[in-house]
């Protein structure tokens, strides 16, 4: 992987960029959420082979977290976006 | 190994045998072992050997040694940091220094001193510590300065020029290279002849559990019923437990690494440093052989990248000036399958009768041997051995890791 598109920046170089993990958002009520799906949230990953949701961040650019899809053994990535609340 | 050598030459040309053979897939075994690494072979091998267990097939989705077996640095130590660590690796060690006679194999293990270097003062306390962990467990290791250093690796500049001087290092003299591939072929040629059957070409497509338990493995060349299946595969341990419904915590990153022209006698030792992310060896054929850290992001890929050969090169001159005009020959890359705590992960699952030995991030094949041992162990007692207790599955759940900080001689 040479290029990564920030949702700002457009192309640019990867080595601007920060890996952030996969997609892995905190239990939803952190008070009710047991040992069980803490241990899931802190630690379990999907590692996935094929198309992974995961963070980047912008770290010689804009400063911007942004959420990228990409292929974990083509390195291709289809599609990066801003993360927005789920409603 | 020699006296067959001299038959073999007084024979004239007739090829020598095959060091393990083909067979028809069975279907059914006692034991699966996927993954045909040198932890799945050893393991096979001790089962058969110490355990007289061999209805035991090891599926191999390509040719044995393809994976992470072929593809590391080789090296060899036991100076970790956490006493779970140093008490694991040092019986990993003592089987390594056995195995040319145990596997009437030349290995070529060459213990010729491990220097991991410091470059902080932060990194000199931390050399201090894993000494005296190291020393109270009887393992040879401890801390020594730059002009001891320039003794054992003359062409090493510890100068205060570089942007990282040296302040001392960790000398642990029983640390060395082995030939890798002998490892692999020794334990396949092993575990064949006592019975062992080796499935090459042959990738498991599911895994077959009914009322948490397993009943048996789909692979490409059809069914196979058993009820013991041992995931020994380093990439695609998430894949292969997926199958199995058992969640991992478990990130694959690779990590390259590229051997350079072949050199005069050039280094004696092998020098490693967490700051500068690199480590090199001089291999028999006169290649240095460079490692370094993960690569940046998680991914499948094992293709090379240029911001590595560059880092590589740029950390090799800070240790190594003289090497300026030397040329990288080749580059390759393997997959690491990295856990929370740079801990692997070995043992029994929710699944009963499917066991794992994976998330060997950095350190898997100097383990092969204590490994295989242990789960062959495991799985021919049904008891969790002490030495594989730290690193169960279940230690996440429990909240109790091990911490692994010396795991990879590169900084974290």
């Amino acid at each position: 992987m040479i290029q990564i598109p920030c949702p700002h920046c457009g192309l640019r170089n990867a080595q601007e960029f920060r890996y952030g993990g996969e997609y892995n958002p905190r239990p939803w009520h952190p008070l009710e959420a047991g040992d069980a799906e803490w241990t899931e949230y802190v630690f379990m990953r999907d590692n996935q082979w094929g198309v992974q949701k995961e963070w980047w961040f912008h770290r010689a650019g804009c400063q911007a977290w942004f959420l990228a899809e990409r292929h974990t053994k083509t390195n291709e990535i289809s599609r990066t976006y801003l993360w927005k609340p789920e409603t | 190994m020699s006296f067959k050598l001299l038959r073999q030459a007084l024979n004239g040309n007739r090829p020598l045998p095959r060091m393990w053979r083909e067979h028809p897939l069975k279907d059914r075994y006692d034991v699966v072992i996927i993954g045909g690494g040198a932890h799945g072979l050893a393991c096979a091998y001790y089962l058969a050997q110490e355990y007289g267990i061999t209805d035991v097939a090891v599926l191999e989705k390509r040719y044995i040694g393809s994976g992470g077996s072929g593809r590391n640095t080789t090296i060899i130590r036991s100076n970790y940091l956490t006493p779970e660590g140093v008490n694991f690796y040092d019986e990993s060690v003592k089987l390594y220094e056995q195995l040319s006679v145990d596997l009437d194999f030349n290995v070529m293990f060459s213990q010729r001193g491990h220097l991991t270097l410091a470059h902080t003062d932060g990194a000199v306390r931390t050399m201090r510590r894993r000494a005296e962990v190291n020393q109270i467990q009887g393992v040879n290791s401890r801390l020594i300065w730059p002009a001891e250093i320039k003794q054992l690796c003359p062409p090493i500049d510890v100068s205060d020029h570089p942007r990282y001087p040296i302040l001392g290092a960790l000398y642990h003299p029983p640390g060395g290279i082995i030939r890798h591939d002998a490892v692999v072929w020794g334990y396949a040629h092993q575990a064949d002849t006592r019975g062992v059957h080796i499935h090459q070409l042959t990738e498991v497509t599911g895994i077959l559990v009914q009322d948490g338990r397993v009943t048996g493995v789909e692979t490409t060349r059809g069914r196979i019923k058993t009820g013991m299946v041992l995931n020994a595969t380093a990439g695609w341990c998430t894949t292969i437990a997926d199958m199995a419904g058992v969640r991992l915590p478990v990130t694959t990153f690779p990590l390259q690494a590229c051997v350079t022209e072949p050199l005069k006698p050039f280094l004696d030792v092998i020098i490693v440093s967490g700051s500068l992310h690199v480590y090199v060896s001089q291999s028999d054929r006169g290649e240095l052989v460079m490692g370094a850290a993960v690569d940046p992001f998680a991914s499948y890929s094992m293709r090379g990248s240029l911001a590595f050969t560059e880092g590589i090169a740029g950390h090799m001159l800070e240790l190594f000036p003289a090497l300026h005009h030397v040329r990288i020959l080749r580059q390759w890359a393997g997959l690491c399958d990295m856990t929370p705590d740079f801990s692997p992960i070995m043992g029994v699952t929710p699944v009963e009768g499917f066991l794992v030995d994976v998330g060997w991030g950095t350190y898997g094949f100097k383990a092969s041997p204590v490994s295989g041992k242990r789960m062959a162990e495991l799985i021919a007692t049904g008891r969790t051995p002490d030495l594989l207790h730290p690193f169960r599955l279940a230690r996440f759940a429990e909240n109790d890791l091990v911490g692994e900080k010396g795991a990879a001689s590169v900084g974290h």
